[in-house]
């Protein structure tokens, strides 16, 4: 039997609707490769009787030639979703059991058009992490490793049960969130691509909050025009979030193949950190080097208070997830530490049921946020996010995307980086300055490092215009042929 | 700007984290060195500067002020630690 697994989202919807192959077929090989596949710790629940019923229900409709535009693909989706009926805990033990009542609007847009769910992935407490270690389930495992090296790495972070699931054909696509880089990084450290949209784009109604003015749903896929797919079908305009645009959601997979001629691409030199290693300069060099050949304009620009975003970051995202994160005080739902009285209750429940990384950023945020200190700390930070979108203004006068690798290392081991909280934290420095301006970036795999594991390089475009990112993706992807699959070793 | 022990106590309080004497003994350090590195913002000019609220300008959408869903007492107490007869149950709270 064909190995449906395998394939793009693309090839799988176009298999489907010319009844090639069934949707319960894919469906039940994913369900078999996901009981195969427990070692990577990917799923944290795992659905397949929910999944066989969407796609015996999808079948039904595909055979009336019916269907949404993703009718019967099988998708996984990041536990940082509510789902309703099916545990929701964005892998914290403080949710406990926890079991939504209702479904999340991001992924009732996937339902409406088809999608069957597989189950739910494994990601960083709270979306807090960049390696996966912060989960309450433990850390996902990359399906790459280093040539010759058999320690496991990390999938990146947050989403990484979302990476490893796309690189380990455990799904076709996932849904994935991105606070400070959480699809990007993780997209780059599995040979995957991942876009975060625009602020706005998709809803946060049903996405279980992190920092709310950063947060933003987005897609982790095996091609360009996969994550272009998926996007489509995420976003929408939504009255339950007072955030999400009024704006129409364009047709991104048209976009993919328009290439690049004629546009204008930035390379900011702030980027080019010291320290940086050779491996990634030399891909950045090659990403410049091959959209010149298909006809960009390379542009050299500014972006001067880049160095100053990750500690503006760690100042905004934990203030406002300190916030968010009062609400978990064990009463309502979740897990609840029985204490004294009703202070020693909460104070008990908190630390019980947050892990050590959430706790010790809710601390910042309280501090950051408390009274003498908010000036310094807080409005001081909103005021060096408005310099750094100001620097993205001013850069986009000259260019209409810009190009930058998307992580300064590929993947690490375990433990790597796990004692030293800032030099985790650096890990975001070149994805997270788009989360502060609120801009749509991509991340496209590009090429291996010298230890064989994969490079991405990033897209960041202008506000609303994720086209940018999926013109210029496309055709890195073209480029750099990218094809390499991680070893089947577990 | 730096963090003592008896700092650390305090944020641990507001934040309703209970902390060990050991573990706010551990944190001072962690915060520290968190806090001295984000203290480089301080070498950034923003005199005249407006916080940034949205990227997107937009102003926040208004509906009627009328009630749109109700009558879910079950589902809002399915996931409650302890509820009883369509209450949470809490620890007393007023003395």
């Amino acid at each position: 039997m064909t190995e449906l697994t395998k394939l793009t989202l693309a090839a799988a919807l176009d298999g489907l609707k010319a009844k090639e192959f069934s949707s319960r077929e894919i469906t039940q090989q994913f369900v078999d490769a996901i009981e195969g596949a427990r070692t990577l710790n990917a799923y944290v629940v795992e659905t397949p009787e929910k999944a066989l019923a969407m796609a015996d229900a999808s079948d039904a409709k595909l055979a009336k030639g019916e269907g949404g535009k993703l009718e019967g693909a099988p998708l996984g989706i990041k536990d940082l979703y509510c789902t309703k009926g099916v545990r929701t805990t964005a892998c914290s033990s403080i949710l406990g059991e926890f079991t939504p009542t209702y479904e999340s609007t991001v992924t009732q847009n996937l339902w409406d058009e088809g999608a069957v769910m597989l189950g739910k992935l494994n990601m960083d407490e709270f979306a807090m992490g960049s390696s996966n270690e912060t989960s309450r389930f433990g850390p996902v495992v990359n399906p790459w490793r280093r040539k010759g090296d058999n320690r496991d790495l990390t999938p990146g972070g947050s989403s990484g049960g979302s990476a490893a699931a796309v690189a380990g054909d455990l799904c076709l696509a996932a849904t994935a969130s991105d606070t400070g880089g959480s699809i990007r990084q993780p997209a780059a450290f599995t040979g995957t691509v991942g876009i975060k949209p625009t602020y706005g784009r998709a809803s946060r109604y049903g996405m279980v909050a992190f920092a709310s003015s950063l947060d933003q749903a987005g897609p982790i896929s095996k091609t360009v025009e996969d994550s272009a797919i998926l996007l489509e079908a995420m976003c929408s305009h939504d009255m339950k979030d007072s955030t999400s645009l009024n704006v129409e959601t364009p047709d991104w997979r048209s976009d993919v193949s328009k290439g690049v001629k004629g546009m204008r691409i930035g390379i900011p030199k702030e980027y080019r950190m010291d320290g940086m290693s050779a491996e990634i300069d030399k891909l950045w060099e090659q990403g410049i080097e091959w959209l010149k050949v298909a006809g960009a304009e390379i542009v050299d620009i500014s972006l001067p208070h880049t160095k100053y975003a990750l500690p503006a970051y760690y100042i905004v995202a934990p203030a406002e997830a300190s916030s968010n994160l009062a609400r978990y005080d064990g009463m309502r739902y979740g897990a609840r530490v029985d204490g004294d009285n009703l202070t020693a209750t909460y104070e008990g429940t908190r630390a019980g049921g947050f892990g050590a990384e959430v706790q010790r950023r809710l601390m910042i945020g309280t501090y950051v946020l408390s009274s003498g200190y908010y000036d310094a700390y807080y409005l001081r930070a909103q005021k060096v996010r408005t310099k750094i979108l100001n620097d993205f203004v001013d850069a986009f006068d000259s260019c209409d995307a810009i190009l930058t690798p998307t992580c300064p290392s590929p993947a690490f081991a375990f433990g790597e980086k796990s004692g030293d909280p800032v030099e985790m934290y650096l890990n975001d420095v070149f994805t997270v300055t788009a989360n502060l301006a609120g801009l749509p970036g991509i991340s496209v795999p590009a090429g291996l490092s010298d230890s064989g594991l994969p490079l991405g390089l990033q897209v960041i475009g202008k506000a609303l215009d994720e086209a940018a990112c999926f013109r210029v993706g496309g055709e890195l992807e073209r480029a750099a042929g990218f094809v390499a699959k991680a070893d089947k070793w577990w | 700007m730096s963090v003592t022990k008896d700092d650390v106590r305090k944020v641990a309080r507001l934040s309703r984290i209970a902390v060990t004497d050991a573990h706010a003994e551990e944190l001072v350090g962690e915060l520290n060195g968190i806090l001295n590195w984000i203290d480089q913002l301080n070498e950034v000019d923003v005199d005249g500067v407006e916080p940034m609220t949205s990227v997107v300008e937009t102003t926040l959408p208004m509906r009627e002020d009328v009630v749109t869903d109700g009558n879910i007492q079950d589902q809002v107490l399915a996931n409650a630690p302890r509820s009883e007869d369509g209450f949470f149950v809490v620890p007393k709270a007023v003395e």
